[in-house]
């Protein structure tokens, strides 16, 4: 039989037959992981989608039976109901949201400036019983919330604390500032301590030193860090629960909260203020998600 | 001014015992080299001096006044660090300018000191680029830079030359020693390069797991080991070593040779020595009455010269011989001894017996 030079050195057949069982086998994975993936995908954004689509259906939409995937009417009253009130002016959840707004801002800044330059601190100076101090402050963490809130609600009633915004700072500022040390020690830690050493011998102070060559090199890290930390403030639901009451005073979450458990849910509205709620932490997390995976590799898985 | 003085520098980590009595004396305008092999405490002694590091123990006086608890900034010295140290967000020139900015140098001034240190290190080229873009030859070259372009009280410089090609690490070499001499400034030079420490130190002090072995100048550390540790680590090819007694007028080897016994050393009969044996103080090409019977193990050409193993019983001896000598291994050979140039160890303490080296 005359074989052709062609097909003699043809890659088909080649190509066809070894790595064919492989690329089966590859096939096959790739079904199931993508299958897997799906399933997982529609569990977990089925509850997302759904409040997207409540919070710009239609009341008579909202409650109707079957219910409407895609033929609904679109309309924005949802939202425009979440910043405006009904006689017109501010409404309680746009109050509510400012608040969030104060308290995550604050108390996030509040525990960045604290726990910088203690994770500093950590890092660079021997200090007694250095682990101890870290498990300690670790440890803080390890109490849910819920058990913390009784006595810090007793406690604030005392000193004037409860119900005010600045209540709801100090608590959030302690719960971060653990968070902020441990994260930072390992961004710190990346960073050689050579840079200060040569800026002290160049003839700066320690804290020069610090804040010239070393605080540049840890903006990324600050940034994860600090993302962190908002995104537990703004979410954070027990503390504000308990603290606080007044609608002047009150965080989104439950403000938001508050609106189921009349006799009658707007639905909608819950939607539309939750979706409000979320975006910013999206937005947010989207910005420094290349610092939020280096925060998560780097500074505290490592160590 | 510029005298450096460090007395009973101790400094552990951990269980590691870094530094263990370190004292040393730097006079004023000297090139004082630290050499040691790694992890000797060479960086630790420097890091001490410069105020980097806590110590356990010890004083450090700069000029004649207790520097000990001063801040690193305080101490008015500069330092060029094993690992460069250069801030990785600053351009070359930034690195550069950077002690003179943190004195509030004016701009001009910074141009024309950094112009100036850059033409002398050649790096003209780099002066915009981060370390990031150096090679490790042009990083030192730029730490160097930094610390050489202020006068500070001393210079520090840890092991500034070991990234450098060999052609222009003896370039930096001699432009070192003529900056040294020019400035009649004071250098600390920490190296574990033996050559460096010989062709460029007014003084050596050799360190060893913490503790100084000997100081002295490169001739006196050379040809007069206080111990058969710093003869082993000075000098190559190394020196070596035969273990022996003294019986009478003779020295004789546990390998059953004799020699005539120096007539320098004191060593009492039966007392178990190092019979150290430099390179270039034994040859295998005449015969003289001081000799060693071997057997030729094998043949190193180094160019200019050939260095010839020679297995004397079950020890190794390395001869320094010219570069056209030959041989087939297993050959007997005689190894002349000039032991006017001997050394004699105690086996024992490893202390020097010859009475220059004490
Ligand atoms: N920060 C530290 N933590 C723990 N051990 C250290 C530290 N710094 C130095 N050591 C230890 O102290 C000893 C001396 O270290 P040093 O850096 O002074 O050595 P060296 O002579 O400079 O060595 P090399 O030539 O390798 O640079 C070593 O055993 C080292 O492991
Ligand atoms: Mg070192």
């Amino acid at each position: 039989m005359a074989v052709s030079v062609d097909e003699a050195v043809s890659t088909g057949p080649v190509r066809d037959h070894t790595p064919s069982a492989r690329r089966f086998g590859g096939r096959g994975r790739f079904v199931l992981e993508v299958a897997l993936l799906t399933v997982l995908a529609v569990v977990m954004l089925f509850p997302v989608l759904w409040m997207i689509e409540t919070s710009i259906k239609e009341n008579r939409d909202v409650y109707a039976i079957p219910a409407k995937f895609f033929d609904f009417k679109v309309t924005m009253d949802h939202f425009k109901d979440v910043f405006v009130a009904s006689g017109g002016g501010r409404s309680t959840l746009s109050v509510s949201f400012l608040n969030s707004v104060v308290v995550a801002g604050v108390s996030t800044a509040l525990a960045t400036v604290l726990g910088v330059p203690a994770a500093w601190a950590y890092s660079r100076f021997a200090v007694k019983a250095k682990k101890d101090q870290l498990f300690f402050i670790l440890s803080t963490r390890f109490m849910p919330p819920v058990v913390v809130v009784i006595p810090i609600f007793l406690m604030y009633r005392q000193v004037g604390l409860i119900d005010t915004q600045l209540g709801l700072i100090l608590i959030y500022t302690a719960f971060n500032v653990p968070f902020t040390i441990w994260m930072m020690k390992g961004f710190v830690d990346e960073v050689p301590a050579e840079y200060e050493d040569a800026a002290m011998l160049d003839g700066y102070t320690r804290l020069q030193a610090f804040w010239r060559f070393t605080l540049p090199l840890l903006l990324p890290g600050i940034a994860a860090t600090a993302v962190f930390a908002l995104i537990f403030s703004w979410n954070e639901f027990v503390f504000a629960t308990f603290l606080t009451s007044s609608d002047n005073v009150r965080t989104a979450p439950p403000a938001i909260a508050g609106l189921i458990g009349g006799t009658t849910v707007d639905w909608g509205l819950v939607a539309a203020a939750s979706v409000v709620f979320a975006l910013p932490v999206l937005v947010f997390a989207y910005l420094v998600r290349k610092h939020l995976v280096a925060g998560v590799t780097l500074g505290a898985v490592r160590r | 001014m510029g005298t450096v003085a460090v007395h009973g520098l101790c400094k552990s980590f951990g269980k590691v015992q870094a530094l263990d009595g370190v004292t040393l004396d730097v006079p004023d305008g000297s090139f004082f080299v630290v050499l040691g092999p790694s992890g000797a405490g060479k960086t630790t002694t420097l890091r001490a001096i410069a105020g980097l590091e806590k110590l356990d123990a010890g004083s450090v006086h700069l000029d004649g006044r207790d520097a000990t608890g001063d801040a690193p900034a305080a101490r008015d010295l500069a330092m060029v660090f094993q690992n460069y140290a250069l801030y990785p967000r600053h351009t070359a020139y930034e690195n550069i300018a950077s002690p003179l900015r943190a004195r509030r140098c004016s701009s001009s001034e910074i141009a024309a000191a950094v112009e100036q240190m850059s033409s002398l290190l050649h790096i003209e080229r780099l002066l915009q680029r981060r370390p990031a873009q150096l090679s490790g030859g042009e990083m030192q070259r730029v730490a160097l830079a930094r610390a050489l372009v202020r006068r500070p009280r001393a210079f520090l410089m840890d092991e500034p030359l070991t990234n450098l090609d060999l052609k222009l690490r003896v370039e930096m070499r001699t432009e070192l020693t003529r900056i040294h001499r020019s400035l009649g400034a004071t250098f600390v030079y920490v190296t574990n390069d033996q050559v460096e420490a010989l062709s460029m130190a007014d003084q050596v002090a050799v360190l060893k797991e913490g503790k100084v072995q000997q100081v002295g100048t490169p001739t006196e550390v050379y040809e007069r080991p206080a111990n058969q540790w710093v003869a082993g680590f000075v000098g190559s090819p190394p020196i070596s070593l035969l273990a022996c007694h003294a019986e009478g007028d003779r020295l004789v080897g546990a390998e059953g040779w004799t020699l005539p016994r120096p007539s320098w050393t004191t060593a009492e009969d039966g007392r178990t020595l190092l019979l150290g044996l430099r390179a270039e103080d034994l040859s295998v090409e005449q015969r003289g009455d001081a000799s060693l019977s071997g057997k030729l193990y094998g043949l190193e050409p180094l160019g200019d010269r050939t260095v010839v193993d020679v297995r004397v019983g079950t020890e190794i001896v390395k001869v320094k011989a010219r570069p056209t000598v030959t041989g087939t291994p297993g050959e007997r050979l005689h190894v002349t001894v000039d032991l006017d140039r001997a050394h004699l160890f105690d086996a024992g303490t490893g202390l020097s017996l010859s009475e220059a080296g004490q």
